[in-house]
């Protein structure tokens, strides 16, 4: 077990090794900076900048003072919010895993609920009618039902704010301001649920599927027990392992931010910030968001590895 | 009888499949005495599986579903009891075991874990006494380090463990029946008779009564006292061990035992009987071994025989005795 994790653990260096180098040169060989967007200013101005940026220095130099300055746990100061990029993380990311870890938690919750009823009654009414609901819901696109959640319930309504994530001149603190943030939480979370929870049921159904077909399942209701307890106890469990698989590939998505359900309801996410670095050219804050993934990418692969070790007494590392 | 434990009378179990109806289980009675072990031998798909899963009422809706019949355990007749009635008879009064020891149990949960199960359920035992329980069940089966081997899991066992692992929960609630598919099958030869001898040892020790379900005639000579030939969801013959095995009456039967391989006599080629099983698909009224059949008659292709009693407990269903039985009324 220690073996494999001083091995897992040097195995993930290489790759986050890699993966910064990659980063860097996409960033790097990209036409056009921070400086050669901006048409205000003069030529002798922006060789200036770039002097003072460090930015007309060979690549491979450049690089090596990003690392060296990662390592030390600074990735730099964004060029447009004239900030340190990671303290605009802090104050960005968290909104972002508000709304996911939300979101994530119904999806997980409803899917596994609606997907194991829907398995346990393969092809009859209510699940034909899960499936036509399912394929609906993932087929629209999120800005289509954000708007029309907005114009439903917002607008019309009037029961729920149309977007940002307190109200605007609001100073409320303490439980007030919870409620606040819960009310405007309410449709982006709705949304981003909405969306996902199509492919999750869809999985866990035909996951449920395969295991009531196997021949332990025969035996569990051969030793009398209930229908329930064959379901949760000998079936979901089983339904649940190539899930674990999942929970690793959720954790990046988790800060990752959503783009557009963040603009559309105007949350003051991560992913907002990324698309108008982007515009931009905030090399900076892209690359040392783009790292940041990788590394929870990384992360969350070897997590779910761990998790398999817990869950599932056939798995040995 | 009053002896009796198990009744089944007509049962018929359907399978409706997109191509037609599938008459696994066709008008079928047999009866187990208490105490008595009988055994269904045939075929692949002849329906003795399907018989066992009827009486556990573990025919899976909405393709399958027993049509008609009564199955009397000890004067109830199980295809009148609700689901919740019916799932306390399962594990309770009937104990089965599987063919496939390895896949029969759960991966995820402890040996012991899934032997304390039915004790829970069903004896009301708390989980401390039914740990205790399942460790004695561990050692009455015969696999010593009970404790250890009650927090392990499935995967660390061997396939003969396994089955007597199995067996330990089938008997865990002291059953008055157990039914064994083709427990056997899947063993090597050498485990197959520890685990037959675990089940006869069982059977003299709680008076249980078994019903053996293989297609294995050295096993229904070694375990039988009563033994019904089952073809194409059918009974074509039944009747004591003895009699059956020294004077077999149906030529399906007769085929049988002209084709078990026997000790220290070296044969060319091992007989077969010609043929193969009838599409359970389109089976017509007819006698459904008569295309296979070296005795056929004319009759036989267009009527099937009923099941005839002839003398001393034994009971075939051919047109060859049908004179013969008619004559003895």
């Amino acid at each position: 077990m220690s073996t494999y994790l001083v091995k897992r653990l040097t195995y993930m260096i290489i790759i986050l090794f890699a993966a910064s180098l990659l980063i860097f040169c996409l960033y790097a060989f990209t036409p056009g900076d921070f400086i050669s967007g901006n048409l205000k200013l003069s030529p002798e101005r922006k060789e200036e900048l770039r002097q003072i940026y460090g930015l007309n220095k060979p690549v491979l130099e450049r690089y090596a003072i990003w690392m060296k300055n990662a390592f030390h746990g600074n990735f730099g100061y964004s060029l447009a919010q004239q900030k340190p990029v990671l303290q605009l993380f802090n104050e960005y990311i968290w909104n972002s895993f508000l709304l996911a870890i939300v979101s994530t938690f119904f999806t997980w919750l409803i899917s596994v609920i609606i997907g194991v009823i829907a398995a346990y009654k393969q092809y009859s009414l209510f699940d034909s009618l899960i499936m036509v609901i399912i394929f609906a819901a993932m087929s629209i696109p999120s800005f289509f039902i954000g708007l029309l959640l907005i114009k439903g319930f917002a607008v019309d309504l009037k029961w729920l704010p149309p977007g940002g994530m307190t109200t605007t001149g609001s100073n409320a603190t303490g439980l007030a301001y919870v409620k606040e943030v819960i009310q405007h939480m309410a449709l982006p979370v709705m949304v981003m649920t909405l969306l996902s929870l199509g492919s999750l049921t869809r999985y866990f159904r035909s996951n449920m599927i395969d295991v009531i077909k196997q021949d332990y399942i025969r035996t569990a209701r051969a030793k009398g027990l209930k229908e329930r307890k064959v379901l949760f106890t000998h079936a979901l469990r089983n339904a649940l392992l190539p899930a674990i698989t999942l929970v690793g590939f959720e954790l990046p998505g988790l800060f990752g931010g959503s783009l557009i359900i963040e603009k559309i309801f105007n949350w003051p996410g991560i992913g907002q910030l990324y698309m108008s670095s982007f515009s931009s050219r905030d090399y900076p804050l892209l690359m040392g968001f783009t790292m940041f993934i990788a590394i929870l990418t990384v992360i969350g692969t070897l997590l779910s590895d761990l998790l398999y070790k817990l869950a599932d007494p056939r798995v040995k590392l | 009888m009053a002896s009796h434990l198990l009744d089944i009378e007509h049962l018929s179990t359907y399978f409706y499949t997109e191509e037609g109806t599938v008459k696994a289980v066709d008008d079928v009675s047999l009866q187990v005495r208490k105490g008595e072990t009988v055994c269904i031998v045939g075929e692949s798909g002849c329906g003795k599986s399907i018989t066992a899963m009827s009486v556990m009422g573990l025919i899976q809706g909405p393709s399958g579903k027993v049509v008609s019949g009564k199955i009397d355990l000890e004067g109830t007749d199980l295809l009148k009891l609700n689901r919740n009635e019916r799932r306390v008879i399962r594990g309770k009064e009937i104990g089965m075991i599987f063919q496939e020891p390895m896949s029969s149990l759960n991966p995820v949960l402890t040996i012991g874990q899934q032997i304390m199960e039915p004790l829970i359920e069903h004896l009301r035992m708390s989980k401390k006494e039914a740990r205790k329980r399942a460790i004695e069940l561990i050692e009455q089966v015969g696999i010593s380090r009970a404790e250890q081997i009650a927090n392990s899991y499935p995967h660390e066992l061997s396939g003969g463990m396994l089955q007597r692992i199995m067996i330990a929960i089938a008997i865990s609630c002291e059953p008055k029946l157990l039914i064994a598919d083709e427990p056997t099958t899947a063993l090597d030869v050498t485990i197959q008779a520890q685990i037959l001898d675990i089940l006869r040892n069982f059977r003299e020790e709680t008076g249980m009564s078994i019903l053996l379900i293989t297609h294995d005639l050295g096993v229904v000579a070694e375990m039988a006292d009563y033994v019904i030939v089952m073809y194409s969801g059918k009974v074509v013959e039944e009747g004591e061990v003895t009699e059956l095995f020294a004077n077999p009456r149906h030529p399906y039967t007769q085929g049988l035992l002209k084709a078990k391989p026997i000790l220290n006599q070296r044969q060319d080629e091992l007989y077969s009987i010609p043929g193969q099983v009838p599409n359970p698909l389109d089976l017509t009224e007819s006698c459904y071994f008569h295309d296979r059949c070296e005795h056929c008659l004319e009759i036989c292709k267009v009527q099937a025989p009923e099941l005839q009693e002839l003398g001393t407990e034994q009971k075939v269903a051919c047109w060859l005795y049908e004179k013969e039985a008619t004559a003895r009324v």
